[in-house]
């Protein structure tokens, strides 16, 4: 059947997050966005919502199952109410969701109860690379096997978190696949920038470029073991994370140029009465309403197994991308020149909507 | 239910049937009806008459009265008596998407009552209903049509200018004026020996000063004397569905042909009623924008394989060719569109208020209808100019749905004053 209604417990869910998000992510964005630092009990309260740990089974330490569908539903919240703050929030899902997916039974044992558990900590992953054409399917970092061992060669850029990082996980190329590989902070070879990206966006999550050179793992660190990982899997689940990330942006702009409408006057009557600015937001609402449709769908084949999740999966995120500057471009339109200035939130929502293009590897769900 | 994809059964089942019947009964006409203008199409309505009627008058095509009008209770679920959520809508919006697949066009030329017998089905007194929608399950296909747009009303059918006179001593309405753009008039109205009896549902005035409130529907036969068909609209597309202008003058319609009160009072029902068939038909006539896209996208896949031109889904767009971008963009409007008609028509059946979820989904149909088949056109170059080929045929087509049952513009207002929350009189 289709369907198109939340749970009860996804549902309550969406407020708790939607809460946290109204109340403690947006009002702190800003001051994060200058400053370049998310307030830490911040990041602890969003912690406390147990995204995470209600998507990992009790055996690991968690209390529930996941689902990408709840998992979507959760990040589009919180991205509205600050994507900088939800990407922080959630970069430990970096390290554990594919850990949890595709890890072998001593990968989840050693790792996820340590995550869960305890307070935020920031364990990560490293996807993306500094390169125009990036394409996570065929990575400039190797991997080798010698000895028994992994050697990881090559260099990663907007890994969040990285200088504090417990562990990384780092995909790499193995002879033409993407895999991924456990790295711990002390190994040898792995080096930290000590500068932080700095980027048209997000600028309160701290996102580090990180060499790798000749790192030498065990054999046993390669996530799911001498098998490996099905990384399109974990690839589709990053693509709709970022997706739904970008409703959620896109959403706060599309509601916040909506009410600044309803209340600027201009020639007498409210703006939002002209058909210039209402067409506007129209079209926003019907392009936000398409896109989050499309990951909606995509999560749910992610969580029954359908094969198409990985191609729609890319399609989300490529239309994500593309609706979430078109709507955060039109909110600062909306706001005309106010919306350029820095008072209002809209012109940041815009530089983060450009960034959809390039985040695939920022959040998972 | 949580939420879901998963297309229910009875709607599989009929993309199924109904892809065969496209194939066979609606491609191979596409051409010759198009290039045949106010041909009729004999052969192909009184196969779908019969093929309806042997499946259970509902089965392959929108029931009577539908498109509009809620299917019979035992259709309504998913086949199990009532305990899964109805999906009659769902399923009615699944078969005008495939038929349009076929041919949009001939999918208007469908037997049945139409538009003119949702307005009956919405507005009318259960004795109307019977009384005029038990023909729709005669031995020969019959036709309704709606008359509600003029010269100068179309957008704005509030601005009718046809009025309804009571003549006290007979008890009969007298109705005059000119409407244009009837949508299957002529197979309504004219009385053709291979079709039953059929009609037209006329808006008039019966109180001009009343405004809104003043207007009412009322059934008129076909053959009525003192109402004419006087054209048929040469058309850029869907040129198999006849397009009728009307004239009344001093047409005589019995007293209980009115579709609602004949006293004007405060409550403007008529009028809403009206308007809630619309809001009932959008996401249904966004789906018939859906096929068409649909029909010219699969058409283009089919051509770039022939020449060995294979989507590389999953690659940075950098990566990527311009063709396999605009495949790949084309897709997503696709696809997405699509499930706002089914979010759309999902809420219908589960009686949620869908006015803003309706004319999304036509507004984005129309968009992305017009785009797609548009740039399928550009990319196929000559085979795409070409009347060899159906992509001209469904970008001529496709544009209707930009445009009737609701411009996109109407539906940016009505998707507007939604989010707004703005009266008519708050944004105009």
């Amino acid at each position: 059947m289709y369907s198109f209604d939340p749970t009860e417990e996804q549902q309550m869910l969406i407020e708790a997050v939607n809460k946290y998000a109204a109340n403690d992510l947006r009002p702190a964005a800003r001051d994060a966005e200058e400053s370049g630092e998310l307030p830490q009990k911040i990041i602890a309260k969003g912690w406390e919502l147990g995204l995470l740990q209600a998507s990992i089974p009790e055996t690991y330490g968690g209390f529930g199952e996941r689902s990408a569908v709840t998992g979507a539903l959760a990040v589009e919240e919180m991205a509205f109410g600050d994507l900088a703050g939800a990407l922080a929030v959630t970069t430990p899902s970096l390290f554990a969701t594919p850990i949890l997916l595709m890890g072998s039974e001593e990968q989840k044992r050693e790792y996820l109860p340590r995550i869960v558990e305890g307070e935020w900590s920031p364990y990560t992953a490293a996807l993306i690379e500094y390169a125009f054409d990036f394409d996570p399917n065929d990575l400039k970092t190797t991997a080798t096997l010698e000895d028994g061992r992994y050697s990881l060669n090559g260099e990663k850029a907007f890994v969040p978190f990285a200088k504090e990082a417990q562990a990384l996980l780092v995909y790499a190329n193995l002879d033409g696949q993407t895999q991924a590989f456990i790295v711990a902070k002390e190994a040898e070879g792995l080096s930290i920038s000590e500068e932080r990206e700095k980027l048209m966006g997000v600028n309160a999550l701290p996102l580090y470029r990180v060499q790798l050179t000749n790192v030498k793992i065990p054999a046993a660190n390669r996530l799911g073991g001498e098998s490996g990982c099905a990384f399109e899997q974990l690839l589709a689940s990053m693509r709709i994370a970022n997706a739904a990330a970008a409703v959620g942006v896109a959403n706060a702009a599309f509601e916040y140029s909506r009410d600044y409408a309803k209340e600027r006057e201009a020639f007498g009557v409210k703006i939002a009465q002209k058909q210039a600015i209402a067409f506007m937001l129209a079209e926003m609402r019907t392009e936000i309403e398409a896109v989050r449709l499309l990951m909606w769908e995509a999560a749910w084949e992610l969580d029954t197994g359908r094969e198409d999740a990985v191609k729609d999966a890319y399609l989300v995120s490529t239309g994500a991308a593309d609706m979430a500057m078109m709507v955060t471009d039109r909110a600062v339109q909306i706001l005309g020149g106010h919306g350029y200035i820095r008072d209002h939130p809209v012109e940041m929502w815009m530089r983060n909507g450009r960034g959809f293009a390039t985040f695939t590897g920022l959040a998972i769900i | 239910m949580p939420i879901e994809f998963e297309a229910p059964k009875p709607i599989t089942n009929a993309q199924f049937v109904l892809k065969t019947v496209a194939e066979e009964m609606m491609r191979p006409n596409s051409r010759y009806f198009d290039e045949h203008e106010h041909e009729i199409p004999w052969n192909y309505i009184e196969f779908m008459h019969s093929a309806m009627k042997a499946m259970g008058g509902n089965s392959l095509a929108p029931r009577e009265p539908a498109p509009s009008s809620p299917p019979p209770e035992d259709e309504r679920h998913g086949g199990d008596g009532g305990k899964r959520p109805p999906i009659g809508y769902q399923l009615i919006a699944a078969q005008m998407e495939a038929l349009s697949w076929g041919d949009v066009g001939l999918y208007h030329c469908l037997p049945g009552g139409g538009l003119g017998a949702a307005a009956v089905h919405a507005a009318g007194s259960p004795e109307q209903r019977e009384k005029f929608l038990a023909r729709f399950h005669g031995d020969k296909p019959t036709f309704a049509a709606m008359c509600i747009t003029e010269a100068g009303a179309g957008s704005d059918n509030s601005a009718i200018r046809t009025r309804a006179t009571l003549d006290e001593k007979t008890k009969e309405w007298v109705i005059n004026g000119e409407k244009i753009f009837v949508t299957g008039g002529d197979k309504s109205f004219t009385e053709y020996e291979k079709l039953g009896r059929g009609f037209i549902v006329v808006w008039a005035s019966i109180d001009p000063a009343a405004g809104r409130a003043g207007m009412r529907a009322f059934v008129v036969e076909g053959g009525t004397p003192g109402v004419r068909v006087v054209k048929l609209e040469h058309k850029m597309g869907i040129r198999v569905s006849d397009t009728a202008a009307i004239s009344l003058v001093d047409a005589r319609v019995p007293f209980e042909n009115i579709l609602g009160s004949p006293t004007v009072d405060q409550n403007p029902t008529g009028f809403k009623k009206a308007m809630a068939t619309f809001d009932a038909t959008r996401p249904l006539v966004a789906a018939t924008g859906v096929g068409v896209a649909r029909a010219a996208f699969e058409f283009l896949k089919e051509r770039l394989a022939e020449r060995e031109i294979h989507v590389r889904y999953g690659l940075p767009r950098q990566k990527l060719t311009s063709i396999e971008r605009d495949v790949i963009d084309m897709e997503i409007m696709l696809k997405s569109a699509w499930l706002m008609v089914i979010k759309a028509v999902w809420m219908a059946d589960n009686k949620k208020p869908n006015a803003l979820e309706a004319s999304m989904s036509k507004v984005r149909s129309g968009d992305i209808c017009t785009k797609i088949t548009q740039k399928v056109v550009e990319m196929l170059g000559p085979l795409g100019y070409s009347r060899e080929f159906l992509a001209e045929k469904w970008m001529r087509d496709a544009k209707i749905t930009d445009i009737y049952e609701g411009t996109g513009q109407i539906n940016r207002l009505v998707v507007a004053r939604q989010i707004l929350g703005y009266s008519g009189a708050e944004l105009r």
